[in-house]
């Protein structure tokens, strides 16, 4: 017996690889047709495609509603810019900003995980701890403040960080092309990776917690853990995330762990879609390519306009642009060659709805 | 000695200002079991209610105590009726949409008014501790948050009304059985709760700054306070704002407010490790 060709391990796999092939067209295409600002802003779409990506796994595939993201994305490009200025070599500075994210989600998220809190209450404390370190590190001017030779600056934040450099080269720090190729090979990478993670058992236990935990639990499986890696690694990603920030504007302030910085990443899963990788990527980019227009008008605050997509899409398409479009697709494809059963098209559109 | 007094007069100014901006948000939590990430925006709504009025020639005493909870309660009241009943019975999406509620009233806020900080005179003077001088407008703040607790209680426990959102907190099924309307019920609820963050934005108004991301500076205490609290309304709200009003101010007192804040944090996170239900969720679980 043949598996038809819009199963879903194929579909799976096809979605994969078009979004790997589209990925890397990107990476080298882009140099080659943008000028230098197209190119330095799409450097910036690529740092927040990858937050969107750790928003993506840790909301869409564990479940677990993590409303403050932003404090991992400014650890890392923190830990980035303090590290690289104390350091001058970026190998260790770009480690650094992955593990300390990690280390700081290891923690807060045993205290949570483990005290078996609901949901809405991991929502809360989330956000609350981005909040509370925008207050801290905004409370850092003064050269008083420092962490090495690094000023941590409060709230006009650190400048001038060194850029990205080969490993042992610090005298040579990348151009901006430079920059181009490791954030968008690393949200390649990173993409790669993260679908391996679900592909793997790892990811199958992750995945089933999320839609039953009690079950999973029966069955032998200590969602707590699960739930504490899962969250661990999307501090990761985070982190990288922020790294690659730093690096794109060469800057970093408070104002990435504050809250419209996890509303953002929340808005770009939303509108990109649950449950899906490419979604929060594809989100990452209409969002801030929105923002982008909506700051060259006055009219409309940025604020209003984000606030009025968020409820927008929670009221009239909560599952996301990504399986919307994928649902009308292949309902395009059924009429074309019409399958078995009304039946196999409503349990396809359930558990889509599902995730 | 002088200083004890004055600490513990700042103290009870803590909790009085952690139990008038949580209230709002508890009652919201407590009945509909929604966190309302939009509740900083009530606050700085009903500052700039305060703000407006009193520069409008309102008295400031009506500008801060009884315009503020109207004007939010109906506001309250509208985006209830045209966003948040559409998701009742899903939790995270009710929650997002509040967080959209949160943007957009900030958004709007800073197109009408502009991005500036205002502000109101405090309208009455200060007191002698001994040796140091305090503001008698903490006072106000404790005789506001005395009486919005005292007001709450009154309500649950006394009224008929009170009764209804009781019976319809613990049982929405039943209450609808017995011909309440559920739907109704938590419509009052959200208006309460936004009046609430109105009164509490109205008070502190002349004692922070009135701007449109005001309500960020005080909603990181709220939730901590909620989470604390547990779920009933009253005792939950009076004794996590006994609790981490203390550990606040004493630490602030020590090294700096945001410091302060982080110790409120650091507390909280491990109180939910032991009560992950909050303080009522364990003690004390049949009260208001």
């Amino acid at each position: 017996m043949t598996i038809p060709l819009s199963s879903a391990p194929w579909r799976s796999a096809a979605g994969f690889l078009a979004t790997l092939a589209l990925g890397l067209v990107i990476l080298f295409g882009a140099p080659r047709t943008l000028d230098t600002f197209g190119l330095v802003q799409w450097t910036g779409f690529a740092a927040l495609a990858m937050f969107g990506l750790s928003q993506g796994f840790i909301w869409g595939f564990a479940g677990v509603m993590s409303f403050g993201q932003a404090a991992f994305l400014g650890l890392g490009g923190y830990a980035y810019a303090v590290s690289v200025i104390n350091i001058g070599d970026s190998t260790v500075p770009v480690l650094l900003a992955i593990a300390v994210p990690m280390l700081f989600a290891a923690i807060l998220g045993y205290f949570m995980f483990y005290g078996r809190i609901s949901d809405a209450y991991i929502g809360v404390i989330t956000l609350t701890v981005s909040v509370i370190l925008f207050q801290l590190v905004n409370a850092t001017s003064g050269s008083q403040y420092r962490i090495g030779t690094a000023e941590l600056g409060g709230f006009n934040g650190i400048p001038a960080i060194p850029a990205l450099n080969a490993p042992g080269f610090p005298d040579e720090p990348l151009d901006n092309e430079g920059i181009w190729y490791a954030a968008m090979g690393a949200l390649v990478l990173v993409y790669v990776l993260l679908r391996a993670v679900l592909a793997s058992r790892f990811g199958r236990v992750v995945v089933a917690i999320r839609e039953n935990e009690t079950r999973a639990q029966l069955i032998g499986y200590d969602p707590r853990l699960y739930k504490l890696l899962a969250f661990m690694i999307a501090a990761g990603v985070a982190g990288l995330a922020g790294c690659l920030y730093a690096n794109w504007g060469g800057f970093i302030s408070p104002t990435v762990f504050g809250l419209s910085m996890s509303a953002q990443v929340i808005i770009y899963v939303l509108v990109g879609g649950l449950g899906t990788l490419v979604g929060p990527m594809l989100g990452a980019v209409l969002i801030q390519a929105l923002i982008i227009a909506a700051g060259s008008q006055s009219l409309l605050d940025s604020n209003l306009g984000l606030g009025l997509v968020l409820d927008g899409f929670v009221l009239l398409v909560p599952q996301g642009l990504v399986p919307v479009i994928r649902t009308l697709g292949l309902r395009l494809l059924q009429r074309r060659a019409p399958r078995p059963g009304p039946a196999d098209g409503a349990a396809g559109l359930a558990t889509e709805r599902a995730r | 000695m002088d200083l004890a007094g004055l600490i513990a007069f700042n103290v009870l100014t803590g909790i009085a200002t952690l139990v008038l901006i949580t209230l709002g948000l508890g009652v919201i939590y407590g009945m509909m079991r929604i966190i309302n990430l939009a509740h900083g925006e009530f606050m700085m709504l009903g500052a700039y209610t305060a703000v407006t009025a009193s520069g409008a020639g309102v008295n400031i005493w009506v500008a801060m105590l009884i315009l503020p909870p109207l004007v939010v309660g109906a506001i309250g009241l509208v985006l209830e009726r045209t966003v948040i009943r559409f998701l009742y019975g899903r939790m995270m999406d009710t929650m997002l949409a509040t967080w959209g509620v949160s943007l957009g009233l900030i958004g709007l806020v800073t197109t009408l008014y502009g991005n500036v900080v205002r502000g109101v005179s405090t309208p009455v003077g200060s007191i002698d501790i001994g040796r140091y001088g305090a503001s008698l407008y903490s006072l106000v703040i404790m005789a506001t948050a005395l009486g919005a607790l005292a007001a709450m209680f009154g309500l649950l426990r006394f009224t008929k009304f009170g009764l209804i959102l009781r019976a319809t907190m613990q049982n929405p099924r039943m209450a609808a059985a017995l011909g309440v309307q559920p739907n109704r019920i938590y419509m009052a609820t959200f208006a309460l709760g936004a009046a609430l963050a109105g009164l509490a934005g109205g008070v502190l108004a002349p004692i922070s700054g009135v701007s449109p991301a005001m309500g960020a500076a005080y909603i990181a205490r709220a939730f901590i306070t909620v989470l604390g609290g547990g779920p009933a309304i009253v005792t939950g709200t009076g004794l996590a704002s006994g609790l981490f009003g203390t550990i606040n101010e004493l630490v602030s007192f020590k090294t700096t407010p945001v410091i302060g804040d982080v110790a409120l944090l650091v507390a909280a996170i491990l109180l939910i490790r032991v009560l992950p239900q909050g303080i009522t969720g364990r003690y004390l679980r049949r009260s208001l």
